[in-house]
């Protein structure tokens, strides 16, 4: 018997290491469900989840979507682009009009942080955030860390290099919440103009130096450059920024140890990774996608409401 | 709190060998027959069985356990969910004689969830359910045991407690509780 402290996954802040142990137990279950011959079980056939994406996604949406089906939930999907919101609908009431439709739980991609947070004030829906701005990506990072507790036994100890655009990056953020609270030591290694000011607040260690990043930690989570929520030049190019924060096979192969290395997607190869790098044995970023859908599943197991 | 003792150490074991001598007159040497331990608590009787065919029959009897929480029916009506077990069926059950092991039959509705779960794994040839005790009487479900130890008449809130040995018990026991 068990549940999560929370009704909502908003973020990793506000959830306990227990609810993480839990998520990982849970997701154990749905990770051997999905690689049966049929992938379906009928936990919440009598749930009906709405997928509202007010920014472009492919993976999150796409593995939220299969965690849905493969729960025997109900969908609806969603996106801003084709959608009321054009017409200069609120937030609050395109979510209480899809509500209005009787759906049970919300999840939720907005380009504002702090969106959800806001929506779990004024609805009662379980609401689970896919990614809200700069802020967080719960999911993402619950799937991080449980690829690594998969690859390498435990969490626990382990040191993280998150390598790239720390100061745009919710997934940066929500990793480094999850890994403190499952007991790892984190650094973040980034240009100085792309790693936030009071980031050593969160008890992180920073590097400027991509070589020595590699040489002291276990788990390498690489991170996109996200040019589309750059709107001023941190870096010269991004020639001089993969020259300087690639990370290609070479780099790999000189290390003392072997290291793994993880990317949230998408890649882009030849910046921040080199194809090399990425297809290497080292890299476990296949697996992260197929973490997701399990961790996505028991995410929305947990949160399932009883029925009134 | 009353406990009866509904089943000791001894008494167990001579059902058991009953239950094993039962098996064996319908499966005779296990040829296309596999045991499935329902989780959590089927899978040590499911255990006790094995070891007794293996012993009798002198070949290796294949055993699995299935977990049949995400099929269950009360799931989002219970006040907790119920956690999740290991499911490891390491062989194909396509064509097989599936023999359910659990440990006490109540409202039959573990069983119908387990045969549903089943199902994702293969079309069985024929499916058969094994239970140490059966409390009449109570059941939900049109579902009725092929082997039974021991039948108890109980009422809805008295509880049936099992005592394995595998579970860090001194013996195995099982107890009626009021």
């Amino acid at each position: 018997m068990s549940q999560l402290s929370q009704r909502h996954l908003l973020g990793i802040k506000d959830i306990t290491k227990k609810d993480i142990e839990l998520i990982f137990e849970t997701a154990d279950n749905f990770k051997d469900v999905i690689n049966r011959p049929i992938k379906k079980v009928p936990s919440l056939r009598d749930v009906t989840i709405a997928n509202v994406f007010f920014e472009n996604s492919t993976r999150t949406r796409l593995s939220f979507e299969l965690a849905q089906k493969r729960l025997s939930a109900d969908i609806v999907n969603f996106s801003a682009s084709t959608s009321s919101v054009k017409k200069g609908e609120t937030l609050l009431d395109t979510v209480n009009n899809i509500l209005a439709m009787k759906v049970d739980m919300i999840v939720m991609r907005h380009a504002s942080p702090g969106a959800p947070h806001y929506l779990a004030k004024h609805i009662k829906a379980n609401i689970v955030n896919a990614g809200d701005g700069t802020h967080e990506h719960p999911t993402q990072a619950l799937l991080d860390a449980y690829s690594i507790r998969e690859k390498l036994g435990s969490v626990e100890g382990k040191k993280v290099a998150i390598i790239g655009d720390i100061l745009h990056s919710r997934v940066a953020l929500s990793n480094i919440f999850a890994l403190q609270k499952l007991g790892a030591k984190v650094m973040v290694c980034g240009p100085p103009t792309l790693l936030p000011k009071y980031i050593a607040n969160l008890g992180v260690q920073i590097e400027y130096d991509v070589e020595k990043a590699l040489q002291w930690c276990d788990v390498a989570n690489v991170l996109r450059i996200q040019l589309e929520r750059q709107q001023i030049k941190y870096f010269p190019s991004l020639r001089e920024y993969s020259l300087y924060y690639g990370i290609n096979k070479k780099m790999l192969d000189n290390l003392k140890k072997p290291i793994v290395v993880m990317h949230p997607g998408p890649i882009n190869r030849g910046v921040e990774l080199s194809s090399d790098a990425a297809d290497s044995d080292h890299a476990i970023i296949l697996e992260q996608v197929e973490n997701g859908v399990a961790i996505r599943m028991a995410v929305m197991y947990l949160l399932a409401e009883k029925v009134n | 709190m009353q406990k009866k003792l509904i089943l000791d150490s001894d008494l167990l074991d001579i059902t058991l060998s009953r239950l094993c001598q039962q098996l064996i007159e319908n499966h005779l040497d296990f040829s296309n027959s596999i045991l499935l331990g329902l989780q959590p608590r089927g899978i040590f009787l499911a255990e006790l069985i094995q070891q007794k065919l293996e012993k009798s029959l002198k070949k290796k009897i294949q055993l699995g356990f299935l977990d049949a929480t995400f099929h269950r029916d009360d799931f989002r009506r219970r006040e907790l969910p119920v956690k999740a077990n290991e499911t490891k069926i390491p062989f194909i059950i396509e064509g097989k004689n599936v023999i359910l092991i659990d440990d006490v039959l109540f409202t039959g509705r573990t069983v119908r969830a387990a045969l549903d779960a089943m199902i994702a794994f293969g079309r069985p040839a024929k499916v058969e359910l094994l239970v140490l005790i059966d409390r009449k009487f109570n059941r939900d479900l049109p579902i009725a045991p092929n082997y039974v130890g021991k039948s108890v008449n109980t009422i809805a809130s008295q509880r049936v407690q099992v005592e394995w040995q595998a579970q860090g018990n001194k013996q195995n026991k099982i107890w009626l509780i009021n």
